[in-house]
């Protein structure tokens, strides 16, 4: 097992999530994706941890840092969707037109 | 990990595939319960690759978090969310959803040509972390402490405006008016429906 597949894992991951993150309608999607983009990051972290710097482990430490930003993140993005549900009665990203200009 | 090498290119292989597959269950299911049970099964394998990776309190970590917390927190949105609702058709919408997927092929051949031809000067003779949990401690509280604060005080900030996001707000006199409510209603009412009443 080498770098090169962990590497193009993460990166075919990264790419399924920016589909994702474009493509789907529902808010709590949008929300799923992100998270699979934080966990392909995290992947990318992890092999660069592990094959360029095993003496002393960068990369998780970093990877630490970066599921607690996507927990923070899921929670206050939840509840914005919650919010603009109670408003707006829908959780369709393309009648979300909130902050035009 | 002293694992044989077949077999730890045999997991890897069955865990990314399941990666995949699971994550490609999540963007295009159309059923989003079934997408926020498929996302826990991707955090699950991504779990197993770090630790194929020797990255275990990171493992661990990553199931508590995002298998324990995150994705019940999905599901709690999805629930409280729960209206099936048949979005409105957009035409054109296929144009919108083929240009994407083309882009995003296109940045994955871009990704993967770049990570195949980089010589990467892997590291495989330093001394190996024995014990990855003493010493991710050690650069906490050293070299890494003001990001560990900060993570602290970002978590307390984020755990207080998500809760004065999605609470409701409280009308007293409502509980006041009618007394023949059962014990089992809140004393509380989203502000638009008082609005309405109004």
């Amino acid at each position: 097992m080498q770098l090169q597949y962990c590497l193009i894992l993460a990166a075919a991951l990264f790419c399924i999530g920016i589909y994702g993150l474009i493509t789907s309608r529902n808010a709590v999607r949008v929300l799923m994706s992100i998270e699979l983009l934080l966990n392909a990051v995290n992947l990318n972290l992890m092999g660069f941890s592990n094959y360029l710097d095993p003496s002393n482990i960068r990369g998780q430490v970093f990877a630490i840092f970066v599921i607690t930003i996507a927990a923070a993140e899921a929670a206050v993005g939840l509840a914005i969707v919650l919010a603009i549900y109670r408003n707006r009665e829908t959780t369709d990203m393309e009648q979300f037109n909130l902050l035009k200009w | 990990m002293n694992l044989a090498e077949g077999v730890q290119y045999i997991s890897f292989l069955i865990l990314a595939f399941l990666v995949i597959g699971a994550a490609l269950g999540v963007v295009l299911l159309s059923n989003i319960v079934y997408s926020a049970f498929l996302l826990g099964g991707v955090f699950l394998s991504i779990s197993g690759i770090y630790i194929l990776l020797n990255a275990d309190f990171v493992a661990a970590a990553q199931v508590l978090v995002y298998v324990g917390a995150v994705s019940v927190l999905i599901l709690f949105a999805i629930m409280l969310v729960n209206k099936r609702e048949d979005f409105s058709k957009i035409p054109g919408r296929w144009l919108r959803n083929l240009s994407t997927a083309l882009v995003c092929a296109g940045i994955f051949a871009l990704l993967s040509t770049m990570v195949l031809i980089t010589p990467w000067q892997i590291n495989e003779t330093g001394p190996f972390v024995e014990n990855t949990l003493v010493t991710i401690g050690k650069h906490f509280f050293s070299d890494y402490l003001l990001p560990f604060e900060l993570a602290s005080v970002l978590l307390l900030m984020a755990m207080v405006g998500a809760i004065i996001l999605a609470r409701r707000d409280l009308i007293p006199e409502l509980s006041q008016e009618d007394k023949t409510s059962t014990a089992l209603t809140l004393p509380e009412r989203p502000r638009e429906l008082t609005s309405a009443s109004k």
